[in-house]
């Protein structure tokens, strides 16, 4: 109870010491409320700073990872590609040395080949030189020919004249016509004309022919030899039999058929035949064909055969045996052909471009 | 009246009848008298008179009727009128070889005149009767036959195809193999005209053989056989390659070369154009014939000849120097530029001035450097007279034409084509022009030589539309100089300069 007794007697005081407190807390309050806001904002603040700073951190972290990772990746395919377009550029470039070198080559070989071209046209410049002289010599040798003939011709024609005026020549008394008195030498056709025989009168044939050797003719009649050619003195023997000797030579006579039939037994025969149509014939006009031209072109028996024209040479020219074949097409590869190599060695042979 | 005094009638009366034939036949022989011979009746007095009894009369009568009708073809329509060709053809069979002779003159000198005449000719069986003939012994009836035959066969395809059909070719062939020199050329010829008309006649002519044959006679020294022979080779070989390489393959290359120096004009001009025919066909084939030497002898052949026989050589060089530029360049080393240049100037005929113009220009037209050759000749100018001369034909100008265009078009060589700045019409002058401003731009020499020759000014004057192709070639051309010389050479410079004097005010 004392207790209570203290505190009831102390409550006065605990009240004013309360108040007191109170007052002074309020007195204060403001100033110190501030204060904790002020340090609590602070700590606040530097706390999500901290924090957000942490985040920033990891942030960097992760995009500096995933760049990185990024990065590389770029990067690697990149290179990959660099390789491939170097290679690709080494390649090519490559393929154009090779391709250089061997159109260089097909162009020089089969296309146009410059030093082959410019000896081919040398070559072509001395064949035509040749050939030219070669026709040149054969011109003039043809005209000589020529001229060789017609002096000849000219020649022989004066000559003729010459000996047929050759009765105009001078004789020793009186002067020719050519040898004209007034000129110191007589003319040139006065020495042509001494210089040939006169043209003479044909020769007759002679009538009366003597036995020609050549057997063109025997005259009238056969020489008779003079004298019979000596016997000799002994007759040689063996012989026959005379009475064989004497049928053979008194043998019937028995012609070939060829001798015993007439030589116009041929003729003769066809005209029987002809006489004897003849009678038969009602009318002796023949038709012949002249202006119809519905009918066919009909050629005499003479000219044809049971065989008939040939169709070669009208209807076709090569012989084909279209039904053996396989198929009607003609027969194509599988594979396309390559046009460069389908050209090779066809557009070239040894000697000409 | 005894016998004697009977048979004196009959006499007078067989020797008036041959008088009279004999006497008509000679009048016959002279054209001047033809009209009054048929006037007076003479085709219906000739006629009984084939049926004569005596054959001399016979004879005679049907000399006198060929005559009469290969005067005109109203005579000789006048023949098939008259019924008289059926009696012929039935006698061809039936009589002596003199008569056969006469009946077949008279059946070439019907057929001679047109397609038609030798169709009635065909139409009474001549063919068959005359392929007889032709199996005749005696030289002079062939030689009758094979004439009337080919100048049944010269007309148009279908005759010709009716004479091969009656069995003919393989005949002629033997006739051309007789040893009579007549007959030769005769049958030759018909050969040729049977074979000119289409490939398939001249496959029936080869497959009988004749190319040997005529092959064998070029050598022979009778100019008229020499001008059949070169016909029927020609006509056999223009139609197609293959008829053109069988026949080179008769191996006639040096040997016609020589023929090129005949002295017959004929035979000169046929084996032209045998060359020409067998060249035309292909590249290889032309190749072959300048490999023989043959471009030299043609070349020589132009420059010797004159006139139409000219034509085929030409023509021959044109062909070779289309075909491809290794060829013309064979052309132009063998000299033939210059002989082509003479024959267009020298040749007073159009044709043969179109001739020359197409094979220069087919020769010009490969590469820069052909085009030089054929410009070095002094060609271009030749060329453009043709062009532009008032009187000259619409082929020969077409034709110059497009050679100059086929040579200007690849000539880079300058000084060739300075002239023509001067004289060419506007179409011409474009492709000038165009050369001008395709070299200039390169060659700082040409250049300076277009200057002082005086081009630079020539095309300063040209007056050309905005736009064209010609005012683009001048603008590159003018692009390759300085503005100062460009406008040094322009027309009305001078003016413009004293006018820049006037408005210049001194600065003192």
């Amino acid at each position: 109870m004392a207790a209570m007794v203290r505190l009831l007697n102390e409550t006065d005081n605990i009240v004013e010491t309360a108040y007191q407190r109170k007052n002074a807390a309020e007195a204060e309050r403001i100033q110190e409320f501030a204060a904790s806001v002020k340090v609590q904002a602070w700590f606040r603040g530097s706390r999500v700073r901290c924090y957000v700073k942490h985040l920033n951190k990891c942030a960097t972290q992760i995009q500096r990872r995933w760049r990185g990772f990024l990065g590389r990746q770029f990067f690697r395919y990149y290179v990959k590609n660099c390789v491939l377009v170097m290679k690709l550029n080494f390649y090519n470039l490559q393929a154009t040395k090779v391709q250089k070198v061997w159109r260089g080559y097909y162009v020089r070989k089969y296309v146009f080949n410059y030093y082959s071209r410019k000896r081919y046209l040398e070559a072509l410049v001395i064949k035509n030189d040749i050939i030219r002289n070669e026709l040149e010599e054969y011109a003039e040798q043809q005209e000589q020919n020529r001229r060789r003939e017609s002096e000849a011709k000219d020649k022989a024609a004066r000559e003729r004249l010459a000996r047929k005026y050759h009765y105009l020549i001078s004789t020793h008394v009186i002067p020719g016509v050519f040898n004209s008195p007034y000129q110191p030498y007589p003319g040139p056709m006065e020495y042509t004309l001494a210089s040939v025989k006169p043209l003479m009168h044909k020769k007759k044939k002679s009538t009366n022919n003597p036995y020609d050797p050549a057997w063109k003719s025997y005259g009238h009649e056969l020489p008779k030899p003079q004298q019979l050619p000596p016997l000799p003195h002994k007759p040689q023997g063996p012989f026959r039999e005379p009475d064989e000797v004497q049928n053979q030579r008194y043998k019937e006579f028995q012609p070939t058929l060829r001798v015993a039939t007439s030589f116009t037994a041929l003729d003769e025969a066809r005209e029987k035949m002809k006489a004897e149509e003849w009678v038969g014939r009602i009318n002796d006009d023949i038709f012949v064909p002249f202006s119809r031209r519905d009918h066919m072109y009909e050629p005499l028996l003479h000219s044809t055969s049971k065989f008939g024209h040939l169709p070669y040479g009208t209807n076709y020219f090569r012989e084909e045996f279209v039904d053996k074949h396989v198929t009607r097409m003609p027969f194509k590869t599988v594979v396309p052909p390559i046009p460069v190599f389908e050209k090779l060695n066809d557009t070239y042979s040894q000697g000409q471009v | 009246m005894s016998q004697r005094q009977v048979l004196q009638v009959f006499e007078q009366y067989q020797k008036a009848r041959t008088q009279f034939v004999q006497t008509v036949a000679e009048l016959a022989s002279r054209p001047q008298n033809i009209e009054t011979l048929q006037n007076a009746g003479v085709m219906s007095l000739l006629r009984p008179l084939l049926l004569d009894i005596v054959p001399t009369i016979q004879q005679t009568a049907a000399l006198a009727l060929g005559r009469l009708a290969n005067y005109n073809d109203d005579l000789a329509e006048a023949v098939v009128k008259g019924d008289i060709l059926p009696q012929l053809v039935y006698s061809l069979a039936e009589q002596n070889r003199f008569y056969k002779k006469a009946a077949a003159f008279v059946l070439r000198a019907v057929a001679k005149h047109s397609p038609q005449l030798a169709q009635s000719v065909v139409d009474c069986g001549a063919l068959d009767a005359l392929v007889i003939c032709l199996e005749e012994f005696d030289p002079g009836v062939k030689e009758a036959a094979a004439w009337a035959l080919g100048y049944i066969a010269r007309h148009n395809a279908e005759l010709a195809q009716a004479v091969v059909d009656a069995g003919a070719v393989p005949l002629l062939v033997l006739c051309i193999q007789e040893p009579e020199l007549s007959l030769k050329r005769i049958a030759a010829s018909a050969l040729s005209d049977i074979c000119k008309h289409s490939p398939e006649l001249a496959q029936t002519v080869v497959d009988a053989g004749a190319i040997a044959h005529l092959a064998q006679m070029i050598l022979n020294p009778d100019a008229k056989l020499k001008r059949q022979v070169f016909s029927a080779l020609s006509q056999i070989s223009k139609h197609s390659v293959d008829l053109a390489e069988m026949v080179v393959e008769a191996e006639i290359f040096p040997a016609v070369l020589t023929c090129l120096k005949d002295p017959d004009e004929y035979v000169k001009k046929n084996v032209a154009t045998l060359i020409r025919e067998i060249a035309k066909h292909t590249p290889e084939l032309s190749q072959l014939i300048v490999n023989a030497g043959g471009v030299a002898a043609v070349v020589d052949y132009v420059g010797d000849s004159k006139g139409n026989v000219r034509l085929p050589g030409i023509m021959m060089l044109g062909y070779v120097a289309a075909h491809s530029e290794n060829l013309a360049m064979a052309v132009i080393v063998s000299k033939g530029v210059v002989q082509l240049a003479i024959a267009l100037s020298e040749e007073p005929e159009d044709h043969i001035q179109a001739a020359s113009a197409w094979a220069l220009g087919q020769i010009g037209r490969h590469t820069p450097e052909h085009a030089k050759a054929v410009a070095v000749a002094n060609v271009l100018p030749k060329l453009l007279q043709c062009y532009l001369r008032a009187d000259a034909s619409e082929d020969l100008q077409t034709k110059s034409k497009k050679a100059l265009k086929n040579i200007l078009q690849k000539c880079v060589h300058l000084p060739a084509l300075e002239p023509l700045l001067h004289d060419a019409p506007p179409n011409i002058l474009k492709h000038v022009v165009g050369q001008f401003s395709k070299v200039l731009p390169h060659d700082s020499k040409a250049r300076r030589l277009f200057v002082t020759s005086a081009g630079l000014k020539k095309i300063q004057e040209i007056k050309a539309e905005p736009g064209s192709a010609l005012a683009e070639y001048i603008n590159t051309i003018n692009n390759c100089y300085p503005e100062e010389i460009v406008k040094y050479y322009s027309p009305g410079y001078s003016d413009a300069l004293l006018e820049r004097v006037e408005q210049y005010n001194p600065k003192a």
